[in-house]
């Protein structure tokens, strides 16, 4: 599945207006310390399935606007163009949108509301990982579409905050609810659910569990788990989730790392990256309904990124996907630039 | 090569990278929030909870990416409360990582 496949309204003069009127009006709030920051990432993509290269120039700028003491305004959009072969040589797509647009209150050290359209925090890699900028591979695991229920945001109400927060554990909590929306920039089911996860600080390990049930048509429910292990020290990191729905499960773990023998991690060896992740994916029945393989699939994908200086990543990876339809080979290749800056300029104070 | 050996041959590396991290000694130098244009004040900061805001970074905020190389201390209070709904972070670490990135 790829990134964008969650990502299915389109972009509106409007919506941009509306941003623009609420990154200036955070001003007028507050202080200078409460300038707006804008970042995201810039690719260039390429992946060759079969033999077929896809090139996917791409944008994902972000908007963060705090305004007063309490009030976050929180907007990603994603601008892309997709460049495929075809009988007759290149078709070519473009695509733009907001991927979420959110107000989040912070109304006390245990609670923040949010409303607006936000990612679905099921799981880890919609909320996380899904920023071009911060996955290690350029494709989302195959199981990313379990729970996200088609869109990837609801457009509702959340709450959210940490629950209980101690030197050496804490414990952490999303739940929401979300109208259906036929909006052509925010789309989404009815539907509820949460998440809970515990981490512990010493030991960098964290394990928690989703739940969300759709509620239209036939109602579904969805279950997942993940269990992330970053140990302290180290550039070392163990990602993993297993999510399960209605007909189909699978489950995705990751390595990655980074060696800090030769000089730290920013000597030109310690800029590369290896990764490994294992995917795995099984059919519970043959009803269609949740963008996962349609038998059932294993994959192996193997990367080696390397971490320019300059906040620019180098990603490139080679993948084994087998079952019992075909087995495939899919090299991919990328290079992305994180950007980072205030709104506008000023002095500092 | 036959799916069987095939994942052999992927766990087995899997394993490797694994094992990789316990041959690690050195700490990691993330020197974070390299705030291009620190202000001048650092001498007055009450050192105990300087190492706290430093504990509370280095646990937090490498949970999920990489450290930026630098950015405009400007911006860190809108970076630090999008961090503390994303991440789900206590008040207290919170204020811990302002204090820690913009003294
Ligand atoms: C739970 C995972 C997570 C943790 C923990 C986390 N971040 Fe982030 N961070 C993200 C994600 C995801 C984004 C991108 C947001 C998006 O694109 O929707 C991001 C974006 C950023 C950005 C870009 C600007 C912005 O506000 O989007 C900066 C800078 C940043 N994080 C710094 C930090 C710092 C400092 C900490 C420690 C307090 C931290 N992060 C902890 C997930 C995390």
């Amino acid at each position: 599945m790829s990134r964008f496949s969650s990502l299915n309204s389109y972009w509106k003069g409007r919506t941009l207006g509306l941003l623009a009127a609420l990154a200036v009006s955070s001003i007028s709030f507050a202080g200078a310390q409460n300038v707006p920051a804008i970042s995201g990432g810039v690719a260039f993509l390429t992946s060759t399935n079969g033999g077929n290269t896809t090139y996917t120039p791409l944008i994902e700028p972000l908007l963060a606007a705090p305004i007063g003491k309490h009030i976050l305004i929180e907007s990603r959009a994603a601008i892309l163009e997709t460049f495929s072969p075809d009988s007759t040589g290149y078709n070519h797509t473009h695509f733009a949108g907001l991927t979420y647009l959110q107000g989040d209150y912070i109304a006390s050290p245990h609670l923040t509301i949010v409303g607006g359209s936000f990612l679905l925090p099921f799981g880890t890699y919609n909320e996380r990982l899904s920023p071009v900028w911060i996955g290690n591979f350029q494709d989302g695991p195959l199981i990313a579409s379990l729970g996200l229920l088609s869109t990837g945001t609801g457009v509702g109400g959340m709450l959210r905050g940490s629950a209980i927060s101690r030197r050496k554990y804490s414990i952490d909590y999303a739940t929401w609810f979300s109208a259906r929306s036929g909006n052509e920039q925010f789309n989404s089911e009815r539907s509820f659910g949460g998440r809970a996860s515990l981490y512990l600080q010493d030991s960098r390990l964290e394990v928690g569990l989703s739940y969300d049930r759709s509620l239209q048509g036939t109602q579904e429910n969805f279950y997942g788990t993940h269990v992330w292990w970053e140990p302290k020290d180290t550039a070392f990191r163990l990602r993993s989730e297993f999510a399960r729905g209605h007909h189909a499960q699978g489950y995705w773990i990751e390595a990655d790392y980074r060696t800090q023998a030769f000089g730290g991690l920013n000597s030109w060896v310690g800029r590369f990256e290896p990764l490994f992740r294992m995917q795995q994916t099984f059919r519970r029945d043959t009803i269609i309904s949740d963008g996962l393989p349609l038998v059932n699939t294993q994959r192996a994908d193997f990367g080696l990124d390397y971490n320019l200086p300059h906040n620019t990543r180098i990603l490139t990876s080679y993948s084994r996907q087998f079952s019992s339809s075909n087995n495939t080979n899919i090299w991919e290749t990328g290079i992305v630039y994180r950007f980072l800056f205030p709104a506008w300029k000023g002095k500092s104070q | 090569m036959s799916q069987k050996y095939f994942f052999a041959a992927a766990v087995a590396l899997g394993a490797l990278l694994m094992s990789l991290p316990k041959m690690q000694s050195q700490a990691t130098q993330q020197t974070p929030a390299q705030t291009s244009k620190k202000q001048p004040s650092d001498k007055h900061r009450p050192q105990p909870s300087d190492n706290e805001g430093q504990r509370i970074f280095d646990g937090q905020c490498a949970r999920c990416h990489t450290a930026p190389d630098g950015f405009s201390p400007r911006i860190t209070n809108a970076i630090v409360r999008h961090m503390r709904v994303r991440a789900n972070l206590s008040a207290t670490d919170e204020k811990a990582i302002l204090r820690f990135m913009n003294p």
